[in-house]
């Protein structure tokens, strides 16, 4: 179902993945039990196939994660965080449609 | 070119989906409009997106998610036929026939046409709309108990409302929360008598009556909030580590200002059924229903709805 292009990140493998990515990496915090984690799932699929090159996107399990999910201090899901070389760039909060995060994100991309 | 349709349905809850079943099998090919993702309930599914057990819809006797029964609802009306587009109606225009809708920005031409159009954009939480508020969203301020009650385990908590959806809520939120205190102006619940019964039974909820919230209090995420009882005008502080909004709804009607009649709370006016003051244009569902609210009784408006645009259409000899 999931697009070849989106990638699952644990606790074991955030780090070095987002540390050595070349693009930034927009990481998906989500879970199974939240309806608009899975409005924006479609969504993120869509920007991951169309900006190839210029954004990775992650998604990240936060009942399985929870050493990430509390490094971070996500408190509220879908949280979607851009990391650059490692770093947290951006932070959004709640679903958004598509222009709008497409707009929200383009700032740093 | 616009995409033109017999049938344009604004919103997916069970009002917008139920109106697509029916027009669907009518054969009205309808294009449902059907929201944009958000963290409110202003979004595809609607409220119902937003809660867990639904208990009181017919049929399912121990009860279906809400976020299940709306991917069910949907599923049917495209098994039908209806078809479906992830955004919302930025603007329209019910003054010529066909009905314009844009669904993109507003300054250029319209994309959808609709012969009848099925208006069920539905209602959207209420902010509390006090200091902090804003700035604290996500960061212990919460719409959504579903989405992040797990970030609460073993703390303190509020829930702001006294209705069937702040008394749900704070239900769902004993399972991780240490104690939950439901914060309502008044001193007694709104809350039907069995949602009642069940938060006073339960130990883990304490009650702050006549109280409302005056601000939120904390520097990176939610520490208090700030209560005013307005009975006695007192004021105190009550710490926490989260506060939970369901004060009420408002409707989603912004985009239909001076085109169709409202009452002065913004509800759409219908009559005889579910027309609106302009022919053609019918509403069904939480926007033109402020006293009952539920997933079935909007469900049969939007029944009513799809019924009434087959009708007009049939008489226009389509």
């Amino acid at each position: 179902m999931m697009s070849e292009r989106m990638t699952t990140l644990t606790d074991g493998t955030f780090d070095e993945h987002v540390k050595a990515a070349e693009v930034p990496v927009l990481v998906d915090f989500w879970a199974e039990w939240c309806g608009p984690c899975k409005l924006i799932s479609p969504v993120l699929e869509e920007i991951a196939e169309e900006q190839v090159g210029k954004v990775q996107i992650a998604k990240l399990n936060i009942d399985e994660n929870l050493d990430v999910t509390r490094r971070y201090e996500v408190m509220s899901i879908p949280t979607l965080i851009l990391f650059k070389d490692g770093e947290p760039q951006a932070r959004i909060v709640g679903a958004r449609g598509k222009a709008q995060l497409l707009q929200e994100l383009s700032a740093h991309l | 070119m616009p995409d033109r349709r017999q049938v344009v349905i604004l919103g997916s809850g069970p009002a917008g989906l139920t109106a697509a079943v029916y027009a669907a099998r009518a054969n009205l090919q309808p294009l449902v409009i059907e929201g944009e993702p958000s963290s409110t309930s202003d979004q595809p599914g609607g409220q119902l997106m937003l809660t867990t057990d639904v208990e009181n819809y017919p049929g399912f006797v121990e009860g279906i998610l809400g976020p299940e029964l709306m991917t069910r609802f949907r599923d049917q009306a495209q098994r039908f036929g209806a078809e479906f587009v992830t955004t919302k109606a930025r603007a329209v225009d019910f003054s010529t026939r066909p009905f314009r809708i844009w669904t993109s920005e507003p300054d250029v031409e319209h994309d959808v046409e609709g012969q009848a159009v099925i208006v069920a954009t539905g209602a959207r939480s209420l902010m509390l709309g006090v200091p902090g508020e804003d700035r604290l969203l996500g960061h212990g301020v919460s719409t959504c108990a579903t989405c992040d009650g797990f970030f609460f385990r073993q703390q303190e908590i509020a829930v702001v409302g006294g209705g069937d959806s702040a008394v749900e809520e704070a239900l769902f939120l004993t399972r991780f929360a240490e104690k939950v205190t439901l914060v309502h102006r008044r001193k007694e619940l709104r809350a039907s008598k069995i949602m009642q019964d069940r938060a006073f039974a339960n130990d883990k909820i304490a009650f702050r009556w006549d109280s409302v919230v005056t601000e939120v209090l904390g520097q990176a995420k939610v520490d208090a909030v700030r209560l005013h009882n307005v009975v006695t005008g007192e004021d105190d502080v009550l710490a926490l580590g989260g506060v939970f909004v369901a004060i009420g709804h408002e409707p989603n009607t912004a985009v239909f200002t001076g085109q169709l009649d409202m009452l002065e709370n913004g509800y759409i006016r219908t009559h005889d059924g579910t027309k609106t003051n302009v022919e053609g244009v019918f509403a069904c569902g939480d926007v033109q229903d402020h006293v009952y609210r539920q997933a079935v009784t909007a469900a049969g408006s939007g029944c009513m709805a799809a019924i009434d645009a087959e009708r007009y259409l049939e008489a226009l000899g389509h």
